[in-house]
């Protein structure tokens, strides 16, 4: 049942554009009840992982991903895996001057 | 790609140097790919300090965090998602050639767009009004509800002077009430005491949250674009790359915010 334009693009139906839309708003509700139960150092992950799936619905269906040629979703995702590589960096080299830095590292 | 009139058969939405009219469509798209990966990437700097800054002091981030106010935060995300739904429908309208419908989704983009604007407005003047700002302009002070604390000068119990017929029996052994509590036990409205440096939060926060307001309106520069071509007939025939490319646009300001909510309102 899925359309497609003159040119042969994929045209998203309604029906599935509502349903991402719902399941959007249903993360939105989970992201924000999680946070009432700790689950200590896996609080931050479970709510990082709500909204990375989030993030996957809105890439593959809103923005079509899913349809696109593959190279396209390949250059959105390198932008990605650069950024990991900036925080992972930034995080060894500021991990090597704690002592330093923080009377009483390490925490707790 | 300005209207041509050869008069040679040559379509005037296709520019010469491409050779059709898919190859045009695809090219734009990688393109705007491209920019949304040098977008990704301009947040992504502000990211990696937001990620040092708490791995280092975890406590400025769940101090500053309780000033946010989570159901205005929560509020704008759900109209974002609102809006990215409303600009993915109106991609299918154009897409479709319904223009009508399409100018109806793009306003109701627009008007998403403008009540993220008026609830930040409304966030950002709250932060304003206690002094909760960045770097060297955080000067926080607490209000009204604080400064009923009974102070040991003015309290009758505890002030000498205040009663010469005043029992000679010395008080009990117990601090007046309102003091800090010992530590140990928190109280969870006015909760710990402020950390060193809890001005970073805020730094933080208005640079990631003042980016991303920056983009919501461009966003809805983009749509007042889109309104005016719209009304020179550019999507009559069929021609939704403008709309495609806006949405896409949009959408990344969308998933920007669902992890500004996350990362900086859902802390505790």
């Amino acid at each position: 049942m899925s359309q497609h334009t003159s040119n042969g693009v994929h045209v998203a139906s309604l029906r599935l554009l509502v349903t991402v839309m719902v399941a959007l708003m249903i993360g939105t509700w989970l992201t924000v009840s999680v946070t009432h139960y700790d689950f200590g150092f896996l609080n931050i992950w479970i709510g990082l992982a709500i909204a990375t799936t989030k993030a996957v619905l809105v890439g593959l269906y809103f923005m079509h991903l899913r349809w696109d040629k593959p190279f396209n979703a390949f250059v959105f995702l390198s932008a990605f895996l650069f950024l990991f590589l900036f925080i992972g960096i930034a995080l060894m080299d500021t991990a090597h001057y704690q002592e330093v830095l923080i009377p009483g590292w390490p925490l707790e | 790609m300005g209207a041509h009139h050869h008069g040679d058969g040559h379509d005037p939405n296709l520019a010469h140097h491409f050779e059709s009219a898919d190859q045009q469509y695809q090219s734009a798209k990688l393109g705007m790919w491209v920019f949304l990966m040098t977008e990704i990437l301009f947040f992504g700097g502000l990211f990696v300090a937001y990620t040092v800054y708490r791995v280092n002091h975890p406590e400025v981030f769940v101090y500053g965090a309780h000033f946010l106010d989570r159901g205005l935060g929560a509020l704008n995300t759900v109209v974002l998602i609102l809006s990215s739904f409303t600009i993915a429908w109106a991609v299918r309208a154009a897409q479709l050639k319904q223009i009508s419908l399409l100018r109806w989704l793009i306003l109701a983009t627009m008007a998403c767009a403008f009540a993220f604007m008026g609830v930040k407005a409304v966030e950002y003047n709250s932060k304003w009004k206690h002094g909760l700002l960045w770097a060297a302009k955080y000067s926080h002070h607490v209000e009204e509800a604080d400064h009923d604390r009974p102070t040991a000068a003015t309290d009758p119990a505890v002030s000498p002077d205040a009663d010469p017929n005043r029992s000679a029996i010395p008080p009990a052994a117990e601090g007046p009430a309102g003091l800090a509590k010992p530590a140990g036990e928190t109280d969870d409205t006015v909760a710990e005491v402020e950390p060193e440096n809890a001005k970073v939060f805020f730094s933080i926060y208005f640079l990631m949250t003042g980016l991303h307001g920056i983009h919501v309106l461009a966003g809805i520069g983009a749509m007042i674009w889109l309104l005016k071509c719209l009304a020179r007939g550019d999507f009559d025939g069929g021609h939704f790359t403008k709309v495609d490319m806006v949405a896409l646009y949009w959408h990344v300001v969308d998933l920007v915010w669902i992890y500004l909510f996350l990362l900086l309102y859902l802390i505790d």
